[in-house]
């Protein structure tokens, strides 16, 4: 490259890759942390305010926020899942993309508990979860394992960190790099434990509320079905999110990062197991009208009131189901650029959705038989405080594909 | 969350679940010790083997 | 207190009698007055706002639902729903469905008295529990208590008042059952008579219409009451187990109030 033409920064940008200008780099973090103030003053006001600037109330104690963390955590789990995939069943192809599953991975697991922070009345005493645990509870099973999750992820992406051109020099820095690549199988194995079981106890979450027959269901042992189906429709979106985030950032950078085989793969993988999802989603709703039925909660009383109309159980299992299965089974489709976005925000969207269905929905329907609807909305301090999350791990995904060597395909894919 | 607090009971689920967290939080506490220490004796062999050159 | 914690034996649970304190409201008394959720807020320390509009952000522990027979004039009626908090005790695997959830375990079901307590000072306001709860008897302080100037003299001072961020409910007075056992404690006795432990809600009843005592005793009314054939219980069907019974000779009263018929058919209760 031009020393001339050569950014600024060049020094920390990775060998042999072209980079923008650190002028536009800047005014796009710039940009960025317009929205992320917005978000910041809205976290602020909910601490310092209390929880009555959100449209929260008694009859809707989950919202927004619960539903995006549930949310944020199935499409991070492409990072868990891209790892077992390459380190555990040995897809070897996979390594080209698995540094950047972990970085989105670190961005989403980071704002789930951001959100949290936020989310709960006390803050401060949030610690009281491990404190005071109680062990039959599902939630407290979610924050352990996402604590040491969230460690995990943390020690994939040291060494992305270490790998940066001037970090690297170090020869402790470099060893360091070194060992935890060697030992990556081992750590990846321990991310896949606490995965299953985050995945799935938050499927537990809602699953266990028998006193909401909308949400309940029966399962094997302590574990509601929601348990296993939460796994399976977190592991079916994970990897359609890595590949979204991936063509964003091919988007942004002007330029291919990672060869399509790759893609392919994860892409595959994703639809089968979306297949799998439907068919086991499928027959649990079957069962689950047949059970809600018995405690005097028919199908009708669920879907009786807007926006919560059947239009909910067609898009979500059809139009954000059925459709991004097929459209990544078929390899056609699967191949061709356009509809594999599709098929990815589709697939997204559904399991987005399904976790918005499990949390706030399972609070509007009414149980108590004088019970009224009451209809709620996320408010701008809800939205803002959570979008506080996206543009903060914009900002951190940014860094990471400037400075870090992410991508092994690059060089390849784009020769100086 | 300890065996010392006065909530504790020694039944099986806290057996399994603190067990659970107690055994993946030291091992990640190993593997950052190991790869550091290797870090560290492979930079100090580094040097001395270039002292010695 | 991890004795009481867990069911067993009778004889290794605590050390002294076991109740099970419940209520039994007899809606065809009820005229919907609301003293009985005036003299809760007096008696628990219950924050309020200038403006109460909002009922989905009030903090009302004891809450009095108003139904109607839904037939046009002149055979509309209406009935009142005094709703404290149930204290479900659970049934076969299901537990109180609050006390398995909370994750930092601030709530508890007492086998002692057969009351759900909560540690204010310990819950840091997820919700959870509020989402589990299947009759709303739960409330989060969305807002710091503000009292009106030299309304703080006026507080109970059995009750601690609760900060912003934590959730709270009925815990049907049991600071009087603690003033009612030290009483009879110091007068060497080791039971709480009846009269001796009543909750507010039940005094301030112009009506008479709230009965609260030991279920499980045959001297307290409220055995007997429970046993009413015109006895029910909200959402029997769902397997909670409240402790709170109403009964009503009208039998749409029965069947509106109770969509989930008790196990005996409609109108009856399972003991």
């Amino acid at each position: 490259m031009d020393p001339a033409s050569a950014p600024f920064d060049s020094a920390l940008i990775p060998k042999g890759v072209k980079r923008c200008q650190l002028k536009w780099f800047l005014l796009w973090i710039a940009v960025l942390n317009g929205p992320l103030m917005v978000g910041t003053v809205a976290a602020l006001m909910c601490w310092g305010l209390a929880l009555n600037v959100t449209n929260l109330s008694n009859n809707y104690p989950f919202g927004l926020w619960i539903a995006a963390d549930l949310g944020i955590i199935a499409l991070g789990a492409g990072a868990f899942f891209t790892g077992f995939l390459r380190y555990i069943v040995k897809i070897d192809d996979l390594k080209h993309i698995v540094n950047y599953a972990v970085i989105i991975g670190v961005v989403c697991y980071a704002s789930a508990q951001g959100i949290l922070g936020i989310d709960i009345g006390q803050p401060l005493r949030g610690w009281f979860i491990f404190w005071h645990a109680n062990v039959h509870s599902m939630l407290t099973e979610v924050a352990f394992c996402i604590t040491c999750y969230f460690m995990v992820l943390c020690i994939e992406y040291l060494p992305l960190i270490l790998e940066n051109r001037q970090v690297y020099k170090l020869g402790f820095f470099h060893g360091m790099a070194h060992h935890l690549h060697e030992a990556m199988p081992t750590i990846a194995a321990i991310g896949v434990f606490l995965s299953f079981f985050h995945q799935g106890s938050l499927g537990g979450v809602p699953g266990v509320l028998y006193g909401r027959p909308f949400a309940y269901r029966e399962g094997f042992l302590v574990w509601p079905w929601t348990f296993f189906l939460f796994i399976l429709s977190a592991i079916a979106c994970g990897p359609c999110f890595t590949i979204l985030i991936t063509r964003i950032t091919e988007g942004f950078a002007r330029k291919r990062l990672v060869k399509r085989n790759v893609i392919d793969i994860l892409a595959k993988i994703s639809g089968r197991l979306l297949v799998l999802y439907l068919v086991l989603k499928t027959l649990d709703t079957v069962y689950w009208i047949a059970m809600a039925g018995k405690v005097g909660a028919p199908l009708s009383s669920f879907y009786a009131n807007q926006p919560y109309g059947y239009w909910v159980l067609i898009t979500e299992l059809g139009i954000l189901g059925v459709i991004p299965a097929i459209l990544l089974l078929i390899r056609k489709t699967r191949q061709n650029d356009n509809v594999l976005i599709l098929a990815c925000v589709l697939n997204c969207a559904g399991i987005f959705m399904n976790r918005w269905i499990m949390t706030v929905q399972s609070l509007a329907v009414p149980v108590m038989p004088f019970d009224r609807f009451i209809s709620y909305h996320p408010n701008w301090v809800e939205y803002a405080s959570t979008f506080l999350f996206v543009w903060a791990g914009a900002i951190v995904i940014s860094l990471s594909y400037r400075y870090l060597p992410i991508f092994s395909q690059e060089k390849e894919l784009n020769p100086l | 969350m300890f065996p010392f607090a006065f909530e504790w009971l020694n039944d099986p689920v806290h057996f399994v679940f603190m067990g659970s967290l107690y055994t993946v939080l030291i091992l990640l506490i190993i593997i950052l010790h190991y790869c550091g220490i290797r870090a560290f004796l492979d930079l100090i062999c580094k040097k001395e083997g270039h002292d010695n050159h | 207190m991890k004795e009481a914690h867990h069911e067993g034996d009778e004889q290794h649970q605590g050390h002294g009698k076991i109740y099970k304190f419940g209520m039994v409201v007899d809606l065809d008394k009820c005229t919907g007055c609301g003293a009985c959720m005036v003299a809760c807020m007096a008696e628990n320390n219950i924050a309020f706002r200038k403006d109460e509009t909002n009922k989905t952000r009030s903090n009302f522990w004891m809450r009095v639902y108003k139904i109607s027979n839904g037939l046009p004039f002149p055979d509309t009626e209406i009935s009142y729903i005094p709703r404290p908090c149930m204290h479900c005790e659970g049934h076969g695997h299901h537990h109180t469905p609050c006390v398995s959830v909370c994750p930092a375990t601030v709530t508890d079901y007492n086998h002692e008295t057969g009351i759900v307590s909560q540690i204010y000072t310990r819950c840091f306001g997820c919700r959870y529990c509020m989402a589990a709860c299947p009759y709303h008897v739960r409330v989060f302080n969305w807002w710091d208590a503000k009292w009106p100037k030299g309304m703080e003299k006026y507080l109970n001072p059995d009750v601690s008042p609760r900060m912003r961020g934590v959730v709270e409910k009925c815990s049907f007075c049991f600071h009087r059952f603690q003033r009612a056992k030290n009483k009879a404690f110091t007068e060497g006795r080791r039971e709480v008579r009846e009269d001796e432990y009543q909750t507010a809600c039940t005094q301030a009843c112009p009506a008479g219409a709230i009965t609260f005592g030991d279920l499980k005793n045959p001297e307290h009314r409220v055995y007997k009451l429970k046993d009413s054939p015109n006895a029910f219980r909200l959402l029997e069907k769902l397997g909670t187990n409240p402790k709170v019974y109403y009964v009503s000779t009208r039998a749409w009263v029965r069947k509106a109030a109770d969509v989930y018929v008790g196990k005996e058919g409609e109108g009856a209760t399972c003991a």
